[in-house]
């Protein structure tokens, strides 16, 4: 067991964990941010994603002890009232069925939207192919981050 | 139109209890003058709330709060339910809170998700709880206005009188109204004055899944809640031998506990569990058949041979069909065990007190998950109460309770609050798959190539009934010879989205265009042919509605330009199943480079669409599910473990994987029937049908990618 000291949608956070532990778990367990879902565990699906950096993270193969100083960033802090683009985009286009996989698609679209404001409908295709879905709102998916570059 | 339709005694317990046990709500803190502006929580509304009936209870503020009794995992009924309850109630649907309602089995039939259902189900039920609280509503305002009832008016939650110009919202009637007793009939309104019906509301819960709130199972949290994770014996396998020291000294893991064929490893949190779970040292013997799909493969030929079928239908005189024909096709097809596959993998809360049980999660069947308990701790039933969570999808699934019946097997042996938690190699490994199924097809064709014998014997792998035999092209063939075959497998199996149909209909309605091609028929004409056989001069018992199924397939053809584009080649198909008719068209470009897959066109007859976001979101997701299946997944079994114990192997479809998908919705003015499944099973027909227009080659199993027929086929798929 090792302390570490995390940034954590702008907060600072202390826990107690192995040095294995995947980030994905010490969201979920430790800090009770379940926002971010556990679907595959080995970095297939894209349920888990977060931003580390900014950069869209696979957090169920992050550990812990890799995270560092690094800014995470979470679907609970992606905006203070769920207001980002891609969350608004996403109510507009209503892209869920089940929705379990949602959260992880937001962050991997608001991650690549940053990178690349005004992709074309191949590089949203590229972007979004990390993420699987397996209601198959990929067409309302597709809509979504079209629109959300859109009104950014 | 009106429509005077008998309540039902069992939806309308509630507000009997109401009537009689006189009610009073206090005002003291609410006044009717000056109405808040501010949001009440949906806790706040109901705690001044009055309830109506099983579904319905309107605060003094004139919120409403609809209970959605039947469990949500992504077929949008959370959504549609309380739309429909809306409607008749003439409610605002901005004022409107949904809530989930736990399982209540005194307030609700039939609560729960399957077999495309629901609406069907409850279509009447919902519009009468919505019309009889209108009617209540009504008729306080009436007394207190000293009007006719049948002067008012309600829109949008506004009670209305024009001759005296009195107006007020629910909220404002709420007390009178619930002291009265409700109708025993109700007018229902015309269908065509909806106004939030055919409309597309946007889903309840966005909101809170798009900004990571605890909705599903696998977020509930419970104050000295403990973790287990499982280990499950392989198919056909028993537990001789448990060693667990190493699984037990990994920091975090509290206990370890077996029971029957299973090993849970406990601990405070998730992490460590699927880390101990990995040094169980379990020795496991047979106890059974220990299955692999080599022999699965080898079982299929010889059932098909020589197994013990049943009949399911005959018509006519085949044997006497098949030697007079002209021509006979022969075809068979197979397809493999499937996983469900959930986003969110199996997992559920359980406190086991004394003999009392709290159950918390994702189920589609919770009044199962209760029995299933009370038989097993062996308590009456109404002990066990279950709160259900959103589901992060079920496919079938969550119909079985076996990952609740753990949660309390854990929960009893630790004597503390517990939630079981799959992996995604449990998942796949310790599944209740989608059967294997292989068919056989005969069809017997006279000289001017019309279908005179038709016979179909499937073999299954714990399948049951592997046919539909009162389906399409039942009733449209003079002799006809239906079969089925079961072999008990030791490997367990359950409804997967379209249980049966998700892969007879791929497999018949490919085998049709085999017959079509061999008669020298287009494959709508020739489907026209039959169908207007079935209609004009039906053989012995229909399943399906004929002029339906014709109206889809005739408005596909047209929809999808059928045969008019000598570049794109085209593959037809067409299904019922779950009460609605779906028909699909794929297209698949040929002109320069690889054959394309460009777009399925999807008409579908639901009867009336409640909400057409939700119902194109269920044609698309059943199309992408269907094609996805069909094109990619396999999960193959050796010494009854499956291979694919993950999603690098166990292939879902993605993004880049989908094409354009048109949908079209037929008003064949029914009322409401299914949508969860019916568009799933015509997809794999359409696409291999296109396939083999646009390239000769006939794939006869899934999933295609593995087919020796489709490896030099560099099929690309694009949207526009």
């Amino acid at each position: 067991m090792a302390n570490y000291n995390l940034t954590i949608n702008g907060k600072s956070h202390s826990v107690d964990v192995e040095d294995d532990t995947p980030l994905l778990w010490v969201l979920r367990d430790n800090l009770g941010l379940v926002g971010t879902k556990f679907s595959c565990g080995i970095a297939q699906c894209g349920a888990c994603t977060v931003h580390v950096d900014g950069k869209a993270t696979f957090s169920c193969v992050t550990p812990i002890s890799s995270v560092g100083n690094s800014k995470v960033t979470t679907i609970e802090g992606l905006s203070e009232e769920g207001d980002h683009p891609v969350q608004k985009a996403w109510e507009e286009v209503d892209v869920a069925q089940c929705g379990y996989c949602q959260a992880g698609q937001i962050m991997t679209a608001a991650a690549f939207l940053e990178q690349n404001p005004n992709p074309s409908m191949e590089e949203i295709d590229n972007a979004m192919n990390r993420n699987i879905c397996r209601c198959g709102t990929y067409h309302k998916i597709r809509e979504a981050v079209a629109l959300a570059a859109k009104t950014k | 139109m009106k429509t005077v339709t008998k309540a039902s005694r069992r939806d309308f317990l509630k507000i009997a209890g109401t009537t009689a046990g006189g009610l009073f709500i206090g005002f003291n803190w609410f006044s009717c003058d000056s109405p808040k502006v501010e949001v009440l929580s949906t806790e706040e509304i109901l705690s001044q709330a009055k309830s109506f009936n099983s579904y319905l209870s309107i605060s003094p503020t004139g919120d409403v709060v609809i209970y959605s009794p039947n469990p949500e995992l992504g077929q949008n009924i959370k959504t549609s339910f309380p739309m429909v309850v809306a409607e008749e109630l003439e409610a605002d649907w901005e004022k409107v809170r949904v809530v989930q309602a736990n399982l209540d089995t005194e307030k609700y039939d039939r609560q729960l998700t399957g077999g495309s259902g629901a609406m069907p189900h409850s279509w009447e039920r919902l519009r009468k709880a919505g019309a009889t609280a209108k009617f209540v509503l009504v008729a306080a305002a009436a007394k207190t206005w000293n009007v006719p009832a049948e002067e008012i008016t309600v829109e949008k939650g506004i009670i209305s009188h024009k001759g005296s110009g009195k107006k007020g919202h629910f909220g404002e009637f709420v007390a009178e109204a619930a002291m009265m007793t409700a109708p025993e009939e109700v007018t229902l309104k015309d269908k065509k004055d909806f106004k939030i019906i055919g409309t597309p509301v946007k889903n309840v819960d966005a909101k809170d899944m798009y900004t990571g709130k605890p909705l599903y199972g696998i977020d509930f949290q419970r104050e000295g809640m403990k973790h287990a994770m499982i280990q499950r014996a392989p198919f056909g396998m028993k537990i001789k031998s448990v060693d667990d020291s190493a699984a037990r000294a990994v920091s975090g893991v509290t206990d370890v506990v077996t029971f029957g064929t299973s090993v849970a490893v406990v601990g405070n949190t998730t992490w460590p569990l699927l880390k101990a779970k990995k040094l169980l040292k379990i020795e496991y013997e047979s106890d059974g058949a220990v299955e692999s799909t080599a022999d699965h493969d080898r079982l299929f030929v010889e059932l098909m041979a020589k197994g013990k079928a049943e009949v399911k239908r005959k018509d006519g005189n085949v044997d006497a069909a098949f030697k007079t024909a002209a021509k006979v096709v022969t075809a068979e097809y197979q397809c493999p065990f499937l996983a469900h596959s959930p986003m969110e993998p199996e997992n559920f809360f359980a406190h086991v007190q004394g003999d009392k049980v709290e159950l918390v999660g994702p189920t589609q069947t919770p009044d199962r998950a209760r029995q299933e308990t009370a038989t097993l701790l062996g308590i009456p039933p109404e002990n066990v109460t279950v709160e259900i969570t959103r589901l992060g999808g079920g496919f079938g699934r969550r119909l079985r309770a076996d990952y609740v019946i753990e949660a309390v097997e854990v929960s009893r042996a630790i004597n503390a609050p517990v939630k079981v938690t799959w992996s995604r190699e449990d998942e796949l490994t310790g599944g209740a798959y989608r059967p294997a199924v292989r068919y056989r097809f005969e069809a017997a064709l006279d000289a001017n190539g019309t279908m005179i014998g038709y016979k179909l014997r499937g073999v299954g792998m714990n399948a049951g009934n592997t046919t539909r035999e009162n389906n399409f092209p039942s009733g449209a063939v003079d002799n006809l010879l239906i079969e089925s075959i079961e072999h008990k497998s030791t490997i367990t199996t359950n409804a997967w989205r379209a249980p049966i149909t998700n892969f007879l209909a791929y497999a018949e309605q490919s085998f049709l265009d085999e017959v079509a091609l061999a008669a020298g028929k287009d494959p709508v004409d020739f489907r026209m042919e039959l169908l207007n056989r079935a209609k004009t001069n039906p053989v012995g018992e229909l399943g399906y509605d004929v002029d339906r199924m014709i109206g889809v397939v005739k408005t596909a053809a047209e929809k999808s330009n059928w045969g008019k584009n000598p570049t794109i080649k085209q593959g037809f198909s067409v299904y019922f199943s779950h009460r609605s008719y779906v028909a699909q068209v794929a297209d698949i470009e040929v002109q320069g480079g690889s054959p394309t897959l460009k777009k399925i066109t999807a008409v579908t007859d639901c009867g009336m669409v409640v909400n057409p976001t939700g119902a194109n979101h269920q044609v698309r997701g059943g199309i992408v599910d269907g094609m996805g299946h069909a094109m990619y997944t396999n999960l193959t079994f050796e010494n009854g473990v499956p291979k694919q114990r993950n999603y690098d192997s166990y292939r879902l479809i993605r993004m880049k994987e989908v094409p354009e998908i048109d949908t079209h919705f037929v008003d064949s003015g029914f009322d409401p029937t299914g949508l969860g499944e019916p568009a799933l099973p015509p997809t794999g027909g359409a696409i291999a049908n296109a396939i083999f227009a646009a390239t000769g080659r006939r794939l006869r199993s899934q999933p295609f990618i593995e087919q020796k027929e489709f490896s030099d086929i560099k099929l690309e798929i694009r949207r526009a």
